[in-house]
């Protein structure tokens, strides 16, 4: 493996590290979480910081370190998880996330946020503080709540601690440490370089010398070490040991800590809701345990969430195996074709046999479109950090809750969908949610809350984006696009056509260019990127209760629904996403507009007739449109157009091929798919076919209409 | 006995050969992955003339090109008896149309004569060389030099690299 292969693996390992930091954030913001979250929290930025190191990203190593150091503080309960220091930690997490991305592309990341965080951390370390924790003669665990409040207890609180930090280190190898070839003699050598140490040997657990097995652990020790070294240093001596044998590294009195056996029941954690974890219940440790003791769990062993067995795979291997399931479904298909057209009985067992068949590739097409799948957790999360920023910039106090995480969508739609989301949920807290004053003076809490979800519905994947704000102003939204020339000024609109007059391009509500929203990219943007992911997007709203965002999505790119359609001797697909309405124009719609050019008159709009045939070169120009059926299309940008076809046949999913690899980009063409006969059909590219068959009229956008 | 034992230290070529009405043709059996029969192909717009269409060999799809439309011999009507050579070029997968496949041959290396300059500039494109054998000349094609020209960068439509 050459070192940028290390590279890489170390990115792909700090984007899944970065996750695991803001999801566990994110859970004991929320009030959930425990030890164990905040261990995973710890590590994530230890091990980003390990890496960093190795590759020599001194920044990222710079700011990793503040940034764990501080955390330990509250690992080791000398800090309290104060709601300030929970928001420097989210604050730090995005700086991470942003000294990695700038590591790996190479570019710089602007000092002024970074240093200002560090600085913020710097004031969560402490200086003189004393850390007060309670002892406890007989240990019992504390419940493993988050809130950290320990201090409070202060029944029996020590000195503070001055000189050099005295540890404790209760040290037990198991049978498997020596078995391994280590030796206890050396790791305590090693500890006596870091400072003083003494060590007691504790030989309780020493049986009669005729009961004694030879290969077995019996002994003990418990260190105390003086030193100036930081607990990573002592850990590090045992990093080699630490799963075979029972390991306590903690301050002496009065911050004496001790390791609650890890149970092994898993702790269920509900991602969202804001539940405290319940404290598993930990069989308290046998009185043999020396120190006075408190409950922190040290043992990362100890996972709340056992992480699942994944293996990391080539994406073109998936690829390919999803092409070949594709051709199988095709193959499929038309085997089906073949014996029903051999006119096989339908309950003979040729027949029956075809049924499992289908079933079976179904299934397996399903399994295979699962491994690209991805739970659109990461994309919430990245979220959670937009609304952040969102709600710093505008002062407005506002809360994300995420429901849904775990929906799996494919990867390339949870990869194009960040834009989009990003851009919406800003506008969400920009101009969906109201000020917190006037959320007030209108009865409501002054915290707004932005709703995200995801969920499965027949074959999509719908996302809903929920803001309990003020709802759209309808009559300043007429009143813009008026203003824009949008509509005109008589025009008799629904409520929900004004809605939708927030896709149309160029619209933008805010009167001024807030430097959150309004950088001159609207809504229409966002509906293009949903469309080109084969998506819809819309919109409900309802005046001082809010706004609701409904973007339904395929779950894969590899299928899309289509109008299986005749034009002249072919069958071509058109995209369904890019269809309005189907209808038979009569000869009183049909206006010609001279040079050839026709209008279609459909309710009270003019729409521009595209014939396909002609454009294609499939056939002649159609003159009348009587034995003709008209697509009415809506294309980037809102603008309508007649599509022009012969006949429709049916409405289905289709597997998309592309041309590009034996062929090339072929205009008004987006790809092909293979239809029940094994014929190919092409997929319409219906933007640039209007594109081009409008593209000498010198105003295509005169005739547009409201998006929707 | 020395006769075929320099024929083995001489480098030998295999080649497909093939019709093309009256004439005949052949490749380099190495581009060739398979040979199947005609399936009606699917119109392409804005495709070159030599361009037939597109079929699908499973699951891949696969532009067929018309071979004597490309050579200027006229274009074919396909039947079911015509014959569509798969050939692979640096990962490109292109169909030739062909009349009927008729042989593999095994010849040597400096059997294969050079187009000669003939006042063809198709010719002089296509044909990368002959072969003679006893009174038939054999026309191997430049396979590269046929497929479409893919790299199109910009948007403009193939017809105009025809």
């Amino acid at each position: 493996m050459s070192m940028d292969d290390l590279r890489v693996t170390f990115f792909q390992e700090c984007e899944e590290l970065l996750e695991a930091l803001e999801f566990g954030l994110l859970e004991i913001n929320e009030g959930g979480g425990d030890d164990d979250t905040l261990n995973a929290v710890f590590r994530a930025v230890h091990s980003i910081k390990g890496g960093a190191g190795a590759f020599g990203l001194d920044d990222l190593v710079r700011f990793a370190h503040k940034f764990e150091t501080t955390l330990d503080e509250v690992r080791a309960g000398r800090l309290e998880n104060a709601p300030a220091v929970l928001k420097t930690f989210l604050r730090s997490s995005d700086i991470l996330a942003d000294l990695v991305r700038a590591a790996q592309e190479g570019t710089e990341v602007p000092p002024g946020p970074v240093e200002e965080v560090l600085a913020e951390l710097e004031t969560h370390l402490p200086t003189e503080e004393a850390a007060e924790d309670e002892e406890e003669d007989d240990f019992q665990p504390l419940g493993l709540d988050f809130d950290f409040d320990l201090g409070g207890d202060d029944d029996d609180a020590g000195p503070p601690v001055s000189g050099p930090d005295v540890w404790t280190i209760a040290f037990k190898p198991r049978r498997t440490l020596y078995e391994r070839g280590n030796e206890t003699v050396l790791l305590f050598r090693a500890l006596a370089e870091l400072g003083e140490l003494s060590v007691t040997c504790d030989e309780s657990a020493l049986p009669a010398l005729d009961a004694m097995e030879p290969g077995e652990a019996y002994l003990g020790w418990t260190a105390r070490l003086a030193t100036e070294a930081e607990e990573g240093d002592i850990r590090e001596i045992f990093e080699f040991v630490e799963d075979d044998c029972d390991l306590t590294i903690a301050l002496a009195a009065p911050e004496a800590e001790a390791e609650p056996e890890p149970t092994p029941e898993p702790v269920e954690i509900e991602p969202l809701a804001a539940l405290e974890a319940e404290a598993p219940p930990a069989e308290p440790e046998p009185a043999a345990e020396p120190e006075p003791a408190r409950a922190e769990a040290v043992a990362p062993k100890a996972k709340a969430e056992a992480p699942k067995a994944t293996v990391r795979v080539e994406l073109d291997r998936v690829e390919r195996l999803i092409n070949l399931v594709g051709e199988l479904v095709i193959n499929q298909s038309v085997l089906s074709q073949q014996v029903f057209d051999a006119g096989i009985a339908a309950n003979s067992e040729v027949a029956t046999t075809i049924d499992v068949f289908k079933q079976l590739t179904r299934d397996i097409q399903e399994g295979v479109m699962a491994i690209r799948a991805q739970p659109v957790k990461s994309l919430f999360q990245r979220m959670s950090r937009i609304v952040r920023e969102a709600s710093g910039a505008t002062g407005k106090t506002v809360r994300l809750v995420t429901e849904g995480e775990n929906t799996e969508v494919d990867k390339t739609v949870v990869e194009r969908l960040s834009d989009p989301l990003t851009h919406m949920i800003r506008n969400s807290v920009d101009h969906g949610l109201e000020s917190p004053e006037k959320r007030e003076a209108a009865g409501k809490p002054a915290e707004g809350i932005v709703h995200l979800s995801a969920q499965h519905r027949s074959g999509r994947v719908v996302i809903e984006i929920t803001d309990d704000g003020a709802g759209i102003d309808r009559p300043r939204v007429r009143q813009i696009a008026v203003e824009k020339g949008l509509i005109a000024e008589d025009a008799v609109l629904s409520d929900s056509e004004i809605d939708n007059l927030l896709f149309m391009p160029g619209f933008s509500t805010a009167s001024e260019v807030s430097n959150l929203s309004g950088r001159g990219v609207g809504m229409d943007v966002v509906k293009r990127a949903i469309q080109s992911l084969g998506g819809r997007i819309s919109i409900v709203s309802e005046p001082g209760k809010g706004s609701t965002f409904t973007i339904s999505l395929p779950l894969t790119l590899a299928v899309l629904d289509g109008i299986v359609v005749e034009i002249g001797e072919e069958t071509t697909v058109i995209p369904l996403t890019n269809v309005v309405e189907t209808l038979k124009p009569t000869a009183e719609q049909l206006h010609s507009m001279g040079n050839g050019a026709r209008v279609v008159r459909v309710r009270g709009d003019f729409v521009p007739v595209v014939d396909v045939g002609y454009e294609l070169g499939f056939r002649d120009k159609a003159e009348g449109l009587d034995d003709k059926v008209v697509l009415l299309t809506e294309s980037e940008g809102g603008s309508r157009s007649a599509l022009v076809i012969d006949a429709i046949q049916d409405q289905r999913q289709v597997v998309i091929k592309g041309l590009q690899d034996n062929y090339g980009t072929v205009h008004g063409v987006a790809a092909a798919t293979i239809l029940g006969d094994g014929r190919i059909a092409l997929i319409l590219d219906v933007d640039s076919l209007v594109a081009s068959a409008t593209k000498t009229k010198t105003d295509p956008d005169h005739s547009l209409a409201m998006a929707g | 006995m020395p006769d075929t034992e320099r024929k083995t230290y001489s480098p030998t070529l295999e080649f497909i050969t093939f019709h093309i009405g009256e004439e005949e043709y052949c490749v380099d059996i190495m581009a060739v992955r398979e040979i199947r029969g005609w399936t009606r192909a699917t119109a392409l717009p804005h495709a070159p003339h030599y361009v037939s269409g597109v079929i699908n060999l499973r699951g891949t799809v696969l532009p067929i090109i018309d071979l004597a439309a490309r050579l200027g011999v006229g274009a074919t009507e396909p039947t079911s008896r015509h014959v569509i050579i798969v050939l692979q070029v640096e990962g490109q997968v292109v169909g030739l149309l062909a009349d009927a496949v008729s042989d593999i041959m095994t010849v040597k290396a400096e059997e294969m004569h050079a187009t000669p300059n003939v006042d063809s500039e198709t010719a002089k494109l296509f044909v990368k060389g002959i072969l003679a054998v006893d009174e038939r000349m054999i026309r191997q094609i430049d396979v590269a030099k046929v497929f479409p020209a893919q790299q199109q960068q910009d948007a403009a439509p193939p017809a105009a690299a025809a």
